[in-house]
């Protein structure tokens, strides 16, 4: 039974999970936290967790990131923008180095990821370290041919998690954080498959969530989803942010505008312009923001 | 205009003739198969008996069986696979996911592919010189055995990467997304995954491999056997444990013991060459059935 252990209400407050040791090299470029564009007022000061100065990216000798510097707020959501082949997925998979499981690949520039200032893109860094801390959610659903309950407790199991009840306890907690678990609870054991296209998404995000990362990556997590699934996953997107930060890459600007708390608008490799979300969508400063949020051109 | 019915009309008829000329072809091609089977089976069954496969070779047709060929088929393929799946499995996995794309791999690539078109008299030849000239490991089980791996070394390795490959490049990123090492993805994933597609190209190498005569025959394999190889266990005359020294004895096998039959002149050797052909057809093909069977299952247990 895999209940056993655990009471009705979900066991919200796990301890926290084994992480591997991470080095603590403050670098000199260390950050100093300073709001974003215009200070957002009345809120309390956020932390920056991540912060992007000068990065490019190669494919072989293509840039698909030009000298792209942002900064990440620790609990509110950025959304990236731009029309297609701008280079938002590329930019995205920066942040967890899932470029170097391709040859030909090249990073220049920094990510440097807090607390502990480490610089996420350099060659030194282990990428599997990053990917310990932050998780990724694709564009389209790809749960393993498993089991639900195993779909999820992978990545637990690959951080050398093996008691049983802490496995079911932490399973438990990341479905209802995906707002999957009272659909699947009695299938459990069940294919990943069987799901539909929407709850194996949510699946998917439920099996990010159980890392507990620091920062989810998500690449267009919605655009193989119907508007009622694509909705359960916007709802959960603003639970979630209380406790970790995120990254969505969206074609929807509707969506950008629902989710996001500030938004970065990225043209042919470039970040044009970032900046609060109502901001960037009444008010964008560039001309060219303006022309592609009013559909114009992309 | 375009007359829309008479297309479809000439469409209709072209497939209709179409599927005649394909029924024809697979009416033939059956037809033979099955008359040679059935020949087989006319001649060899009745001959098939307990005696027959519990007795060694002899002069006199009548007492003759295929007990040492088909304990000598067994041990010999039993070699082949112990070296064959580990090695061609790794060999698989070493070029799909570990080795770097360059003109060096390239080149291996080519011709693992091609090796699989060596005809089997050329293994047979090198491994006389490696197996029994080079290491001194004489005419044995050992050598058979080795010579057949290595026959089938392309199939295998060429079976794990096609099953490898076939695994959606989004499972592998999910995998390494959560922070998994190369080798945890190949342990948790791509080898679970993939074991279909690796079972059923080793069974088929396997099947190969049972019904290989000429690389034996040129390793200096005897036609007539009429004694087993050591058992691992004696207890007679005093207990001794010698768990390897079959390995070094000498061997026949199932094809090379119907050709010495078929060879020979007289009406009853010839029958026993066709009882020996129906053992060795029914497990050829129990095997390949096997494979079907294999990937099936996990097709149909493994989606995305
Ligand atoms: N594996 C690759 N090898 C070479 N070039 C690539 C590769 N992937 C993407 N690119 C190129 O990099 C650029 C950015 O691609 P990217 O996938 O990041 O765009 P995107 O903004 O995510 O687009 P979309 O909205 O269509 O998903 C494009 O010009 C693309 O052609
Ligand atoms: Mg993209």
């Amino acid at each position: 039974m895999v209940t056993r252990g655990i009471g009705v209400e979900p066991r919200r407050t796990l301890p926290p999970l084994p992480r591997p040791e991470i080095p603590v090299s403050v670098s000199p470029t260390s950050i100093k936290p300073e709001p974003l564009g215009t200070p957002a007022p009345a809120t309390p000061p956020a932390t920056v967790k991540a912060e992007v100065q000068n990065l490019n990216f190669f494919y072989g000798t293509h840039q698909a990131v030009k000298n792209v510097s942002l900064r990440l707020l620790e609990n509110h959501v950025t959304a990236l923008i731009g029309p297609s082949g701008c280079g938002k997925t590329t930019l995205l998979r920066c942040f967890n180095r899932m470029h170097d499981l391709y040859p030909n690949t090249r990073y220049d520039g920094r990510i440097i990821l807090n607390p502990g200032g480490i610089n996420i893109v350099d060659r030194a860094v282990n990428p599997i370290e990053m990917r310990m801390r932050i998780s990724m959610v694709f564009q389209k659903p790809n749960p393993f041919p498993k089991s639900i309950y195993e779909n999820v407790a992978y990545g637990l199991r690959l951080r050398g998690l093996k008691s049983r009840s802490e496995l079911e306890g932490r399973v438990e907690v990341a479905l209802r954080g995906a707002a999957l678990w009272d659909e699947v609870k009695d299938r459990l054991k069940k294919q990943a498959y069987d799901l539909s296209g929407g709850q194996q998404q949510r699946l998917c995000i439920a099996r990010a969530l159980a890392i507990e990362p620091e920062i989810v990556l998500f690449d267009e997590p919605t655009s193989a989803l119907d508007p009622v699934a694509t909705g359960k996953i916007e709802e959960l997107m603003y639970e979630l942010k209380s406790r970790l930060t995120i990254i969505i890459v969206t074609h929807n600007m509707q969506q950008a505008a629902r989710v996001s708390d500030y938004t970065a608008f990225m043209y042919l490799g470039e970040l044009v312009e970032v900046d609060q979300t109502a901001k960037i969508f009444q008010n964008p400063s560039k001309p060219l923001t303006e022309q592609y949020i009013s559909g114009r051109f992309g | 205009m375009l007359d829309a019915r008479a297309m479809i009309a000439r469409g209709r008829r072209r497939d209709a003739a179409f599927n005649i000329l394909g029924w024809a072809c697979a009416v033939v091609v059956l037809s033979a198969l099955a008359a040679l089977l059935t020949n087989l089976c006319i001649q060899g069954l009745s001959r098939i008996d307990w005696q027959f496969l519990t007795s060694f070779p002899s002069r006199r047709p009548q007492q003759a069986g295929i007990l040492s060929a088909w304990v000598g088929s067994i041990l010999v393929i039993l070699v082949t696979a112990c070296t064959a799946i580990p090695l061609g499995v790794a060999a698989g996995i070493y070029l799909e996911e570990y080795a770097r794309k360059n003109w060096f791999t390239t080149i291996i690539e080519i011709n693992i592919v091609n090796l699989a078109g060596v005809p089997s008299i050329i293994y047979g030849l090198m491994a006389l010189g490696l197996f029994v000239y080079q290491f001194h490991f004489g005419q044995s089980i050992l050598s058979g055995g080795l010579t057949l791996a290595f026959l089938i070394l392309p199939i295998v390795i060429v079976a794990t990467r096609e099953a490898m490959r076939a695994i959606p490049k989004h499972i592998r990123e999910a995998a390494y997304a959560l922070g998994a090492t190369r080798l945890e993805v190949v342990r948790h994933h791509l080898l679970p995954y993939s074991a279909g597609g690796i079972g059923t190209g080793v069974i088929i190498g396997i099947s190969r491999a049972i019904g290989e005569t000429a690389p034996l025959v040129t390793i200096g394999a005897l036609t007539f056997i009429a004694f087993l190889p050591p058992s691992p266990i004696v207890v007679d005359p005093a207990l001794q444990i010698q768990p390897f020294k079959w390995i070094m004895s000498p061997f026949t096998v199932l094809p090379i013991q119907m050709f010495n039959w078929v060879s020979r002149p007289g009406e009853e050797f010839l029958k026993n060459a066709a009882a020996a052909g129906v053992v060795l057809m029914v497990v050829t093909l129990g095997l390949n059935a096997a494979a079907i069977v294999v990937r099936h299952r996990i097709r149909r247990r493994i989606k995305w």
